[in-house]
């Protein structure tokens, strides 16, 4: 812990200059500075990402591939540009390997269709955890109804981690092992390279809900050693409408298409079609082009200040609020102790209503995230109707924490409580 | 109170919301219940269950169950005093302006379905037993 707390990843005066690049936070919600701690939903955008993507309007807009002008081949260029910035930051040496969808649920649901209705069949199992959000939930409950597999749930302990003693048993005869590598609502960074190690010697392929690992620690998929894994550009500084769905080149190239039409083809005839090659056939139609040139534009930034810094600034602004949180009365916080945990902070403060709490969080210019956090079962399990949650990206402060700790204290004005 | 840094939001939560959210009024189910409607505000996950007993067109008993932010749950707690002994009739005139003229403040749209979760599975309960549709 106190490893963590010597190395700060950024400095203030680091924090301070990046803060710079993002002009939303210049907005005065109620006259109050804005206090964004909604990263984990959707982060907030520096001027590069959003002049990239003015810049692509203004200058070189056209549609891709087909185009012989002179500014479609600079969109072409653009674009497979955007993919090999997105391949050399998860570290595959392969851009055809990274398929552009529109979010991660996009990518998960790919996934589910294309290579599970090929491959999954009545009787196998399919294996995700408790702790999954609804996109790497729901997509499996519809592949096992359509299927006649059957559902396995990895359970989630009492301070929010798998439960891993029965994962042997769970993926004996399993086809396919979903999990995400950093929950949404505990903040548990799960060993994701242990898992998919297990879960290929048991025969199963893994998938991976990166969202929240990508944005906030350095990913390298061949480490990791799964087979697919998905994120969304929204969350990791980039815009929304684009996210990424990787997976090993020898699975894509076997898999049917998901979406048919345009710019997915080989050659057409009036009664069936060739597809075209990995990349292209996973993108059918005009795909967002403006959104990839900004997600390029956000990898360089992320790359610029450098992930082992961006995840080590996350984890002291995490021990601080942790710190902090745990000398406020009546503060309940969910999840696993610090060295299994990110920056994403679920809580509770006596009996105050997740959704009160934030609105009342809000009129201090506090912006948290308040309800099921798209993880209803594990809510049930928790025993919460609803948490908030804060969540810190590299642009915030300490001084942010304490604004969130003192709209905290308001609320507990507010609701009487001692 | 004085703390100026509580404009607004001292307004929203007054005593007596707190009170309502805390000690909800006419709280529980009803055997046999002449209506009864469940729905959730799926934003934020409030679910208000309301039973009702009429007789000759009047609401003769109301109880209602939930969980749920402070709003939701207040303001359904008022509406089950606001309609015993009042006539179908009466119920139907009901509005959101009552709704909001009950909780005692202008709230933000973000709320708004907070706030009329309550009065909409009311209309609901008493749609499915008069009319084929709910309204
Ligand atoms: C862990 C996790 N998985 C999946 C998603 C879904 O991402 P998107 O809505 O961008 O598809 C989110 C975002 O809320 C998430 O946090």
């Amino acid at each position: 812990m106190s490893a963590i707390l010597q190395a700060h990843g950024l400095s203030d005066a680091d924090v301070e200059r990046i803060r710079q690049d993002f002009p939303i936070l210049n907005e005065r919600p109620h006259g109050h500075k804005l206090v964004f701690l909604d990263s984990a939903a959707s982060s907030q955008k520096p001027i590069q990402v959003i002049d990239a993507m003015d810049d692509y309007y203004r200058r070189y807009h056209a549609n891709i591939h087909r185009g012989v002008y002179h500014i479609s081949e600079l969109a072409t260029e653009a674009y497979e540009e955007a993919r090999a910035s997105v391949a050399r930051f998860i570290g595959t040496p392969c851009a055809a390997e990274c398929i552009f969808v529109r979010n991660a649920t996009e990518g998960l649901n790919l996934v589910a269709y294309s290579w599970g209705r090929t491959n999954i069949k009545a009787g196998d199992a399919i294996l995700v955890t408790e702790m999954e959000h609804h996109s790497n939930l729901v997509p499996w409950q519809v592949l096992a109804q359509q299927t006649g597999a059957t559902l396995r749930f990895v359970k989630v302990t009492e301070d929010g981690r798998l439960d891993l003693r029965d994962l042997d048993a769970l993926l004996d005869g399993a086809k396919l092992f979903a999990f995400t590598a950093v929950s949404n609502t505990l903040g548990t960074i799960n060993p994701v390279k242990e898992l998919a190690a297990r879960a290929r010697a048991a025969g199963a392929i893994s998938v991976v809900d990166a969202c929240q690992a990508v944005p906030r620690m350095p990913v390298d998929v061949v480490d990791w050693g799964a087979d697919f894994i998905a994120f969304s550009a929204h969350k990791m500084l980039g815009p929304t409408g684009i996210g990424i769905l990787w997976g090993r080149k020898e699975l894509l190239d076997a898999m049917p298409p998901f979406l048919t039409g345009g710019g997915m083809i080989g050659i057409v005839e009036m009664t069936h079609s060739t597809y075209a090659d990995v990349p292209a056939r996973f993108e059918a139609g005009t795909p967002a082009i403006a959104e990839a040139v900004g997600l390029a534009a956000a990898v360089r930034y992320l790359e610029a200040v450098g992930m082992d810094r961006i995840h080590q600034y996350e984890m002291y602004l995490a021990e601080y609020a942790l710190k902090r949180l745990a000398e406020v009365p009546a503060v309940t916080v969910y999840g696993p102790s610090l060295e299994h945990r990110t920056g994403v902070i679920s809580m509770t403060v006596g009996d105050i209503h997740a959704h009160d709490l934030a609105s009342i969080l809000d009129s201090e210019g506090v912006c948290v995230r308040a309800g099921h956090h798209c993880n209803q079962p594990l809510m049930e399990k928790l025993g919460v109707p609803a948490t908030a949650r804060a969540s810190f990206y590299l642009y915030n402060t300490k001084a942010e924490v304490d604004a969130l700790i003192s709209a905290i204290e308001k609320a507990k004005r507010i609701f009487k409580i001692a | 109170m004085t703390d100026p840094t509580f404009t607004g939001m001292d307004e929203l939560y007054r005593d007596f919301i707190l009170d309502h959210y805390r000690n909800p009024r006419n709280s529980g189910t009803l055997e046999n219940p002449d209506a009864s409607f469940e729905d959730i505000n799926p934003l934020c996950g409030d679910k208000i269950r309301m039973d009702l007993k009429l007789k000759d067109g009047v609401v003769t008993d109301v109880k209602f169950k939930g969980r749920g932010c402070a709003i939701s749950q207040a303001s359904a707690s008022l509406l089950t005093e606001q309609i015993k002994g009042k006539t179908l009739e009466e119920i139907n005139k009901i509005g959101k302006e009552d709704v909001l003229e009950n909780v005692g403040i202008n709230i933000s749209a973000a709320r708004l379905k907070c706030a009329l979760l309550g009065l909409k599975v009311l209309k609901s309960a008493l749609a499915l037993k008069y009319l084929d549709e709910p309204s």
